[in-house]
């Protein structure tokens, strides 16, 4: 039984035609497999590694760098909020908009909470300094964030 | 002065302006056929007699870089355009992507057609999902337009440009990093030389331009080299090695100012001119008391120093590393540099990408001697520690790889010799002034 879908895997094989070689893949294929479920397995590693014709450590090697994919330990929710702490949002009062998410869910940066609906995270600059504070739902950017704001904006997801 | 009218962000405002339909309407891609005509060295020259400097950060010539491609290469030469544009205090690339994606779209191509690319990747920051959605389309429409793909206007030209998401890491933005990301590996960013136009992504000739600067190429073509001299400032004839800081440039002003904006403008306004009669004056009635005049890891400008021309050169003669991106971040009277120095040492840290001993544990124990210091547990020598550690981390001292380094050390060096008297008075005061909210955000 594998773990990833045959149509996540023709969506992966319809990259190679636009790189050189497969391994330029990696990405975009971490990001679907990411997408759709929520984290990046072992088992999932493994499938990508065999689509891309590299071996698996090579694909952790570079998912492990990047801070944004989870592994099925620490699954993502339904949506995660990205809550920007860079100088301009700091200045701004981004702290005070974190405090007001990690409150509203229980969930300390990092985590999901416990009803699957959220995983909080920090950002670093967002780069939508002219709106700060703002924060990220998904891939979506909302500025000029404060704590009534970020509150009705996340009563809403 | 005649007011400045902007040219790349004539459109911004404009409705339906990311359209390839208005942005023809408005003679876009009116002379592509022409332009793809010319011959590459001729499109070349333009650019290079035009003295543009790039934009995303060191300000190297555009139009010399391109000629370091070796000749007559027979194999793939690539254009990467990066728009992992992440420097702290910097949104001026995705103000382009998001308003006016055409633009840079028309840039992609005169640049691959000077440097005889056919595959341009234009690496894009994940955090960027609406420049995404609006890039995505406008190649789309290019295609079906035949703008993009196989003998684009039958000019016999061809090119195709993909768009790549990356995963949330600063250190894409330094170019190898940007390269090596792109190839499916950790970011982690190469000993040059060779430098990429030698040996770049895939082990081919390789260009990396930022997408500010690509979007200055259009207006290049268009309205010609004189043109574009006629804005910023010319060469100071006292240094030899000085190229000037021609053509306009979109400056960010965030922080403590009324009105946070991106405004266009001709290089060398001064980071006062900006705050007062662009960004609303400094907010709550307050005095700045320092500005980051380019992306944090440009270092800060102290009080006297605001009428600093922020051209190529004049950040550098107040001590500063550069003109950065030309992210203005203004700090208000009532702010701590010890607040703000913690941010940019625990941003930098956190971005290190771990691969050169001194940057990676630099950055780790200059945040620890700022979270001590936050910590009412602060001593006066900590001061110099803190001195010590930027000084020997970096390529200035030779110490690593790439430049990451250097941007983490300098707002220390600089805060520190300008704003010593705010570190001071908080380690001798012994108080700890970090709040619940604060206490948050120094998780790493």
């Amino acid at each position: 039984m594998s773990v990833l879908s045959e149509q996540l895997r023709e969506r992966i094989r319809q990259e190679f035609p636009k790189y050189p070689n497969k391994r330029a893949v990696v990405l975009p294929a971490l990001h679907m497999v990411h997408d759709a479920m929520r984290a990046v397995s072992t088992g999932a590693i493994e499938e990508i590694a065999e689509l891309l014709e590299l071996h698996p450590s090579e694909v952790h090697d570079t998912m492990s760098f990047y801070n944004f994919f989870k592994d099925e330990k620490h699954a993502l929710g339904k949506h995660r909020i990205w809550v920007c702490r860079s100088i301009s949002c700091m200045l701004r009062g981004g702290e005070e908009v974190l405090e007001k998410v990690c409150n509203k869910f229980h969930v300390h940066p990092g985590q999901t909470s416990a009803d699957g609906k959220v995983t909080l995270e920090f950002a670093e600059c967002l780069g939508a300094c002219e709106g700060a504070p703002c924060i990220l739902v998904d891939d979506e950017c909302h500025m000029d964030m404060n704590a009534e704001s970020v509150a009705a904006l996340i009563e809403k997801l | 002065m005649a007011k400045f009218e902007p040219v790349l962000f004539a459109r911004i405002n404009k409705p339906d302006s990311t359209s390839l339909k208005t942005y023809m309407a408005d003679g876009g891609y009116a002379r592509i056929k022409e332009i793809l005509s010319m011959a590459p060295v001729d499109v070349i020259n333009v650019v290079k007699d035009a003295g543009l400097r790039g934009r995303g950060g060191a300000g190297f010539p555009c139009g010399l870089k391109w000629t370091f491609l070796p000749k007559d290469h027979p194999g793939p030469i690539y254009l990467c355009i990066n728009a992992d544009e992440s420097e702290p205090g910097t949104f001026n690339n995705r103000i382009l992507m998001e308003k006016d994606p055409h633009q840079l779209i028309e840039g992609i191509m005169i640049a691959c057609h000077a440097i005889k690319s056919n595959n341009a990747y234009l690496y894009l920051r994940y955090e960027y999902g609406r420049s995404y959605r609006t890039l995505d389309a406008a190649i789309k429409e290019c295609y079906a337009a035949g703008l993009l793909g196989k003998n684009i206007k039958g000019t016999g030209f061809n090119l195709d440009i993909v768009l790549h998401r990356g995963a949330g890491a600063y250190i894409c933005g330094e170019e190898t990093g940007l390269i090596e990301s792109l190839e499916g590996k950790r970011a982690w960013p190469r000993i040059k030389p060779p430098f990429p136009a030698i040996e770049g992504l895939f082990r081919k000739p390789t260009i990396v331009n930022n997408v500010e600067t690509l979007c200055c190429v259009t207006h290049i073509l268009y309205r010609g080299k004189e043109w574009f001299q006629s804005i910023g400032v010319p060469p100071d004839p006292n240094n030899p090695r000085d190229p000037g800081s021609y053509g306009p440039k979109l400056y960010c002003v965030s922080g403590h100012v009324n009105k946070p904006c991106c405004v266009e403008l001709p290089l060398g306004v001064t980071a006062r001119e900006l705050i007062e009669e662009h960004a609303g004056g400094v907010w709550k009635g307050r005095k700045a008391k320092a500005v980051v005049p380019g992306g944090i890891s440009m270092g800060f400008l102290s009080d006297k120093e605001f009428d600093t021309k922020l051209d190529f050169a004049g950040p550098g003669k107040v001590g500063c590393l550069g003109l950065g991106t030309a992210a203005v971040v203004v700090i208000d009277d009532q702010t701590s540099m010890v607040d703000v120095l913690f941010n940019c040492c625990r941003f930098m840290s956190h971005e290190s990408c771990g691969q050169c001993t001194p940057c990676r544990e630099g950055t780790a124990w200059m945040t620890k001697i700022l979270t001590r210091i936050r910590a009412g547990q602060g001593r006066l020598e900590d001061l110099d520690l803190l001195m010590e550690v930027a000084g020997s981390m970096g390529i200035i001292p030779g110490t690593t790889i790439c430049g990451l380094s250097d941007g983490a050390a300098w707002p220390v060096k600089n805060a520190i010799s300008k704003f010593r008297g705010d570190f001071e008075e908080y380690i001798n005061s012994k108080r700890a002034t970090v709040t619940s909210a604060q206490k948050l955000m120094e998780a790493h």
